[in-house]
């Protein structure tokens, strides 16, 4: 199906070019909307079928379903394509960990704090994880709710894990509802639990391993009986059978994009936890394995995760490509080019340079921050491209290393003409010596080496 | 009077009564009734949205579920690696992106890293597998055939580049006889990435290896690529040809090679691995658009893909000492593991790799893309929240 354009959305707007919703034009605002740079809401002189035509119109391919509430609330969904290169991927994937409700009440309170203390900083972002998923293990309603009430204080949005409606029940009403994630309903309890996520007005998760032609038909239902808010786990099979759940997923997501089926048009959610069911595998092995699972999902189109390791190595990985498939690719993600200073600098203080791809600015940063170092940073424009592959790119040469120290200045900053380069550059070091008249001092390959090389050679 | 009270009275349990018919009987009715009727009416009324606004119980039905397969004009070419003493493997082949929608031909295959030097610079979890075998390449090579199950065998001629230790091209081609001496799988041969040196060492590597249909690393815009090609096509092996996370380039330099004799079947592409966390995204991009151009119809990208996963090894996250980041023990792997199962599950074929865990985890997941969907045994998962530890 093609996607929305300006002009389609123009042809429903007033076009009276009031400027009231703060742009010029009600062109102007179309492409706004169109890009999901602007709200619908803003408009003053919509009428409620325009409007109602617009929001339809607009909505997004893969519906936003929110979880949790006020400042906990995180949105899930919300995709409009198949491939990140064709526009971006909205809403990043959201990790839940899992917390059976049966464990011991100080090793409880202390998964929750693990949880909600596990954080890794990348390229100045703090990734960190979402949600607990709170799992009736105990099977008894009255542990449930006990523990659902211990929740309503965690700083995370929580999931209500059981089959049981009178334990969803009893959880929901501790909790006050919430806008916590119910798991799941199935084909032997969706009335009930159907029932409940209207009175609460909570999202709904539908469950049906191994068969979404069933899963089609328990969302129809749902939809029928008015709920709307639904997520759908289509069953993470793993070991020989992960290739039928990439499957399921697959189908789902294209079902959703490219057919608009009504029944598929909800976030995916997996549950790479399931590595661990009836296996006896080392801590090692099923981390491994989990963050495998993890990672093969979120690649096709998890939008929520629940896992269960919380061991830092296995979630750094899941972490990081999680902030790689989220990024804009329609944004070069680059830093200013100049020059940047770090520590007490002085006349004398060392001259270092690299690029304005931002994560090899960052990564740079970060490193000269921890090694304490007093140093300048020429940063080049390489329109946002990496040492290595600016260089292949002809972004990165001698010459355009001359233009940036003669324009930045910082031949007025120091007195010493000698800057040290980075060692993916080496091959570069005699032109850039040619360009600038300045010496050249090969660094190391990977800059966290940067603050001692500047110690021992500087 | 008494048959409206009858009637009132059948109301109170009206649940299952149709207005219409109702409304039928009240029309013999005399109108001096009508308030009372009326309201009965409207309570009914009120009384049927409540029950329509709670769930009608019954499970319906969606309409016919059809899985949604996508016809594309054109198929990827099936390169093969070895022949002559070699078992052959064969890439690429495939008419569509998913195995729903058409059986796929062939899994996607790991060739494992062999260097002609003990290579001092290899990380700690990879160096403890292999240090016994590091100072023969024909050793190192049986081990990760034999060991961990490798599908074909890297031999990388690192020691030719200039700055390395300036082998001569013979004494690459002997470090490709050994190996080939040593193991029946199929080679990709490397050399040092010195784009003067390159080309001689890959010439005479290539003349080696008459016959044994090896893949050659690796063309790109840098170096004499003229060279290789007819290297390829003098000794009957493939070649790799190497753009740097460009489509473009990657479509002219495919062009140049087919110009000077080469076929699609002749040809693997790597359109540049970057790292988990280095920009992996980039080459998520690029690979999915090289894949659909091909399916599509584009007769320039209509070739295999390759990763140089080892790239993942240069992530300090895989490397780097770090106590708040766990062991790098697992991580290593797991990067690894993460950067080539994304580009696998983005339409890559082949993989250069390290780590025996990384390889095996990656070929069991590889193996799955050729069977068809639900033909494995399903594990049982309906009772996972209360069996799950």
């Amino acid at each position: 199906m093609a996607k929305v354009t300006a002009m389609d959305v123009y042809k429903l707007l007033p076009q009276t070019n009031c400027g009231d919703c703060g742009e010029a034009s009600c062109m102007a605002f179309a492409t706004k909307l169109s890009e999901k740079k602007a709200d619908l809401i803003l408009c003053t002189e919509l009428d409620d079928k325009s409007f109602k035509k617009l929001d339809n119109l607009l909505v997004p391919a893969v519906k936003e379903i929110l979880i949790g509430k006020d400042d906990k609330a995180k949105i899930i969904g919300g995709d409009e394509v198949l491939y990140r290169y064709e526009e971006s991927y909205y809403n990043q994937t959201l990790f839940a960990i899992d917390l059976p409700d049966d464990l011991e009440e100080s090793e409880f309170n202390e998964r929750i704090k693990t949880i909600e203390n596990i954080e890794f900083e990348r390229t100045g972002e703090l990734l960190k994880l979402d949600a607990i998923a709170l799992r009736n293990k105990s099977e008894d309603p009255s542990k449930f709710a006990e523990a659902a009430k211990k929740l309503k204080s965690s700083k995370y949005p929580v999931f209500l894990v059981t089959l049981d409606p009178i334990a969803m029940q009893k959880a929901l009403e501790v909790i006050g509802g919430d806008r916590s994630l119910m798991y799941a309903a199935t084909k032997d309890n969706l009335f009930e639990m159907a029932e409940l996520a209207k009175e609460y007005d909570c999202p709904l998760t539908v469950f049906s391993p191994g068969d979404i032609e069933k899963m089609k038909d328990l969302v129809f239902t749902l939809r029928s009986n008015g709920i709307d808010d639904i997520v759908l786990d289509p069953g993470t099979l793993t070991g020989e059978a992960i290739g039928d759940t990439l499957d399921n997923f697959v189908m789902s997501r294209r079902l959703a994009i490219e057919d608009k089926d009504e029944d598929f048009r909800f976030p995916l959610l997996g549950v790479p936890a399931l590595v661990r069911l009836n296996n006896e595998d080392d801590e090692v092995k099923n981390g491994t394995m989990e963050a495998t699972i993890a990672s093969t999902l979120m690649n096709k189109y998890a939008d929520v995760l629940i896992l269960k390791g919380t061991d830092i190595w296995e979630l750094i990985p899941i972490l990081t490509l999680r902030q790689s498939l989220y990024t804009d690719p329609r944004k070069p993600q680059a830093v200013d080019p100049g020059i940047y200073e770090f520590g007490d600098v002085n006349e004398n203080s060392p001259v270092l340079l690299t690029t304005n791809f931002a994560l090899t600015y960052y990564t740079v940063e970060g490193d000269l921050k921890s090694g304490n170092a007093s140093t300048y940073l020429l940063v080049l424009d390489t329109i946002g491209k990496a040492v290595d592959v600016a260089i292949a790119g002809g972004q990165f040469d001698g010459k355009a290393v001359a233009d940036l120290v003669k324009k930045c200045g910082i031949e007025d900053k120091v007195k010493t003409r000698k800057m040290i380069i980075p060692g993916l550059a080496a091959p570069l070091s005699g032109e850039i010596e040619d360009e600038t008249g300045w010496d050249v001092m090969v660094g190391p390959r990977d800059s966290s080496a940067v603050p001692d090389f500047i110690d021992e050679k500087f | 009077m008494d048959q409206i009270n009858q009637l009132l009275k059948l109301l109170e349990n009206a649940e299952s009564v149709e207005i219409d018919e109702f409304r039928m009987d009240f029309e013999e009715l005399e109108i001096n009734l009508a308030p009372a009727i009326a309201r009965t009416v409207q309570q009914t009324v009120s009384r049927q949205q409540a029950i329509e606004k709670s769930m009608k119980k019954t499970m319906l039905k969606a309409g016919d579920f059809k899985p949604p397969i996508k016809e594309y004009p054109s198929k990827i070419a099936q390169v093969q690696l070895g022949d002559g003493s070699r078992k052959p493997v064969f890439l690429g082949g495939q008419n569509s992106l998913y195995r729903f929608e058409e059986p796929q031909p062939n899994p996607p295959v790991v060739t494992f890293d062999v260097f002609d030097i003990p290579m001092p610079g290899l990380p700690r979890p990879i160096r403890e597998h292999f240090s016994d075998v590091m100072e023969s390449p024909g050793e190192w090579a049986k081990k990760a055939v034999k060991d961990y199950g490798a599908n074909l065998v890297t031999m990388h001629l690192i020691g030719t580049g200039p700055k390395v230790m300036d082998k001569s091209p013979r004494e690459g081609a002997q470090a490709v006889e050994e190996v080939l001496q040593a193991v029946d799988v199929p080679l990709v041969i490397g050399a040092s990435g010195d784009p003067i040196k390159d080309p001689p060492v890959l010439e005479a590597a290539a003349e080696t290896a008459e016959g044994e249909r090896c893949l050659l690393a690796s063309a790109n815009m840098d170096l004499d690529y003229h060279r290789l090609a007819k290297a390829a096509v003098d000794y009957d092996h493939a070649v790799l040809s190497w753009a740097i996370t460009d489509v473009n380039m990657q479509k002219s330099l495919n062009k140049y090679l087919m110009k000077d004799g080469l076929k699609q079947e002749d040809i693997v592409m790597d359109p540049t691995t970057c790292a988990l966390g280095y920009g992996i995204e980039f080459s998520i991009d690029v690979i999915t658009r090289t894949r659909l151009g091909g399916l599509k119809g584009d007769p320039d990208l209509q070739m295999p893909m390759s990763s140089g996963t080892t790239n993942a090894w240069g992530s300090r996250e895989a490397w780097m000492k770090k106590e708040e980041w766990g062991p790098t023990d697992y991580r290593g792997p797991l990067w690894e593991i993460f950067t080539g199962l994304t580009l696998m599950l983005n339409g890559v074929d082949i993989f250069m790799m390290l780590h025996p865990d990384s390889v095996r985890i990656l070929r069991e997941i590889g193996e799955t893309f050729t069977k068809e969907y639900l033909s494995t045994p399903t594990p049982e998962i309906d009772n996972w929240i209360t069996e799950l530890e």
